[in-house]
């Protein structure tokens, strides 16, 4: 029976749509993956020397200060990432397999998963080391285990607590708590906490409390699983109570209007697209490794502009390059009705455009690093709004890659983004601007370099209906291959 | 209304509809009956210009569906869940269809009014989004959806497919009254036989995309259908 699972997991796993790719991208990805598993490793190896010779700390003891937090972070990084291996197992509900077999292989399914391996990478050079620089073996084979008893402790409590909001909101707040009386220097919760951890050191067969602890969350999280394992219970798909909204304040954008209600509903209900605006909000922080001179590379002038563009843009830039990919689950329908592609267009516009001015309030930080910090923001979004957001658009329009709004996968990118077409239309997004402000810095200085980059943004402006234009005809001409290509995901 | 001539579809060299005439007069109902595979979607996109025809063309009201656009304001289809859009509640799907057809929330209120047993009671101020709906919900919503702005041509792919009975026989009371008493032609596909003997005027039977009947509704119909269909017509 297990040789079944296993084969479908092994097909599931490879038969994936994310896993059609092309050789090149396949070993880009194995590139990446080896690269994390190689810095793992060497965090793990060179935190003992790092914290001995440059801290002049005792290594053991500092990690087992911040082992509480480490922990606890990994709980709440589950909660986002490590999905629940319930939806897979639907289609063997009724098939003659004993319930208590299909629960225990979903449940050590997670023990395998990735959220765990990963601590690995970190923890079994570290315990080597330790070993090797003479730490009884014992004691530290103690340590180890419990740390890692503590790590699947996680794992299964996470089994519970992905279907409760206010557990987890709890924690997450109680460690908020800690974690600022900790900084204030109010109340140090690593005082109570790192006994614990050393003693798993000073008396090795303590480790056999966590291990205990995490057999008795497994049968936990067993009968738990097998309780819920109803299509009305805990294989139920999660179904939220939600208000019609009218958004009649918005009528004054004209006939735009029904096309931006709809994009603001897009981007508020939807799981993909709250992803992408809070990437877009992490942007805005960006421009702190310019601006902070923390990184060497970065010290040139023009690259003052490349963060202000980067700073004011995340939200232009993360969402528009997937128009009109954002409305691919029902393109069918906007196809065959009579929609004005201007309108259409012009309501990504204004979002976009809206959405830089409001970043470049939030960004209005950047003034602590100097007038030219907050100048070169500002500039980037007269950049973004005038140039920008046009050729984002028009890069899109050749992107066929279908958007699933209900699940976060290829939030992050994905490889049909990266086509000769819209690799081209990046030079004028953000290598001109920086060549027109390197020839204005260095002709009169910094204020006509920034002077010169605005007015290129307001001169941008001016093409906006050709542009527009040019876009529709692209929609136009492409529109059954894009129809075909949205398709393949459905 | 509806004029087809030496239409076809090929993928891969694999002919996947072949109609070489085929006429649809106004205020008709139309049904399209045939297996899995006979041609029966495909050639509803191609009526909607969403695939290109291979050869051929199709005229709706004389507009040359895949050159030009003008088609659109008196056409109107509920396919399959595609023509839905998921984060939306029902309300609010048939405000956006309304605005792009050109219609206010008052005549949208009122159209919608007019369905409300049709609903049931499962559509209207439900507090879910479309895509937390039920299969056959969502049916209704988007076959009502396909009936705002008085639409001249409505095209229905297995709108019975779904339903509970009670709406079964609703949609065909809804689909006889908009051919008769408003002049609107109706295209439907079904694998139901008898339903489709009971709405539409006239039938066309689907093979392997190939016209192989096509038949005037009257009371030896749907023996016939069935006769074809089981494979025991005679020759």
């Amino acid at each position: 029976m297990i040789k079944h699972f296993i084969s479908l997991e092994w097909k599931a796993f490879f038969r994936s749509a994310s896993f059609k790719m092309n050789l090149f991208f396949k070993i880009l990805l194995g590139f990446s993956a080896l690269w994390m598993i190689v810095s793992f490793f060497g965090l793990g190896v060179g935190a003992y020397y790092f914290i001995k010779n440059e801290l002049n700390l005792d290594p053991l003891e500092t990690i087992n200060k911040f082992l509480v937090f480490y922990v606890v972070f990994d709980l709440v990084f589950r909660y986002f990432l490590q999905a629940m291996p319930l939806v897979n197992i639907r289609p063997l509900l009724y098939l003659p397999i004993k319930k208590s077999k299909v629960v225990s292989f979903a449940l050590n399914k997670t023990i395998i998963s990735f959220f765990n391996l990963v601590h690995a990478f970190f923890f079994i050079p570290f315990s080597v080391v330790l070993i090797i620089e003479g730490y009884p073996i014992i004691n530290v084979l103690g340590w180890h285990i419990a740390v890692f008893a503590l790590i699947y402790c996680n794992n299964f409590i996470n089994v519970f607590v992905n279907s409760k909001d206010v557990v987890f909101y709890s924690v997450i707040s109680f460690l908020v708590i800690l974690a600022g009386l900790m900084y204030y220097n109010v109340f140090d919760v690593t005082a109570f906490t790192s006994p614990i951890f050393e003693s798993f050191y000073n008396a090795p067969y303590l480790a056999l409390i966590p291990l205990l602890l995490m057999v008795v969350l497994y049968k936990m999280a067993f009968s738990y699983f097998k309780k819920n394992f109803y299509l009305d219970a805990g294989l139920a798909k999660k179904v939220n109570i939600v208000q019609t909204e009218d958004f009649a304040w918005l009528n004054r954008f004209g006939s735009v209007s029904k096309f931006l209600k709809n994009d603001i509903r897009l981007l508020k209900r939807n799981k993909r697209s709250k992803t992408t605006l809070l990437m877009s909000f992490l942007f805005i922080f960006y421009g702190l490794l310019f601006f902070t001179n923390s990184i060497e590379a970065y010290k040139g002038p023009f690259w003052r502009i490349f963060a202000g563009i980067f700073v004011s843009g995340g939200f232009l830039f993360s969402f528009g390059q997937f128009v009109p990919s954002w409305d691919s689950a029902y393109y069918p329908l906007m196809m065959s009705q009579n929609i004005r592609y201007k309108e259409y267009i012009s309501s990504k516009w204004y979002l976009m455009v809206i959405a830089t001015i409001v970043t470049t309030v939030l960004a209005s930080f950047y003034l602590y690093f100097g007038w030219q910090a907050y100048v070169a923001v500002v500039v980037g979004a007269i950049y973004n709004i005038g140039v920008n957001s046009h050729m984002v658009l028009w890069g899109g329009a050749y992107i066929k890659t279908p958007i699933d709004l209900t699940s976060n996968k290829k939030a992050f990118g994905d490889k049909k983004s990266f086509n000769a077409k819209t690799l081209l239309l990046t030079i004028p997004k953000l290598v001109l601007p920086m060549v027109i402000y390197a020839i204005g810095h260095f002709i009169l200085g910094e204020v006509f370099g920034f002077t010169l980059v605005a007015i290129c943004g307001i001169a941008g402006l001016l093409f906006k209906n050709k542009v527009f234009d040019i876009i529709e005809k692209v929609y136009k001409s492409e529109k059954y291959k894009t129809l075909d290509a949205y398709k393949q995901n459905n | 209304m509806i004029t087809t001539s030496n239409l076809s579809k090929k993928y891969n060299n694999n002919l996947v509809l072949n109609i070489e005439n085929l006429d649809i007069p106004k205020g008709q109902s139309f049904g399209l009956v045939g297996n899995n595979g006979a041609g029966k979607t495909t050639y509803f996109s191609l009526l909607l210009d969403l695939i290109q025809p291979t050869t051929g063309q199709i005229k709706n009201n004389n507009v040359l569906v895949h050159e030009s656009e003008d088609w659109k304001p008196f056409t109107s289809a509920f396919i399959d869940e595609s023509f839905l859009i998921g984060y939306l509640t029902a309300e609010e799907y048939f405000y956006f269809i309304g605005e792009l057809r050109g219609q206010n929330k008052a005549d949208v209120d009122k159209l919608v009014g007019q369905f409300e047993d049709f609903f049931h009671g499962e559509i209207i101020g439900q507090k879910k989004y479309l895509r937390d709906l039920s299969k056959g919900n969502q049916k209704k919503a988007g076959i009502v959806a396909a009936l705002i702005g008085n639409p001249d041509v409505i095209i229905l792919d297995e709108p019975f497919a779904n339903l509970d009975p009670t709406t079964q026989i609703r949609l065909k009371g809804i689909v006889k009254d908009l051919a008769e008493k408003q002049g609107v032609t109706v295209l439907i596909s079904s694998h139901d036989l008898l339903h489709v003997t009971d709405v539409c005027e006239r039938i066309v039977v689907l093979e392997k995309g190939e016209i192989v009947k096509d038949l005037n509704t009257s009371e030896a119909t749907l023996k016939e259908l069935e006769a074809h269909f089981s494979g025991t017509e005679a020759i």
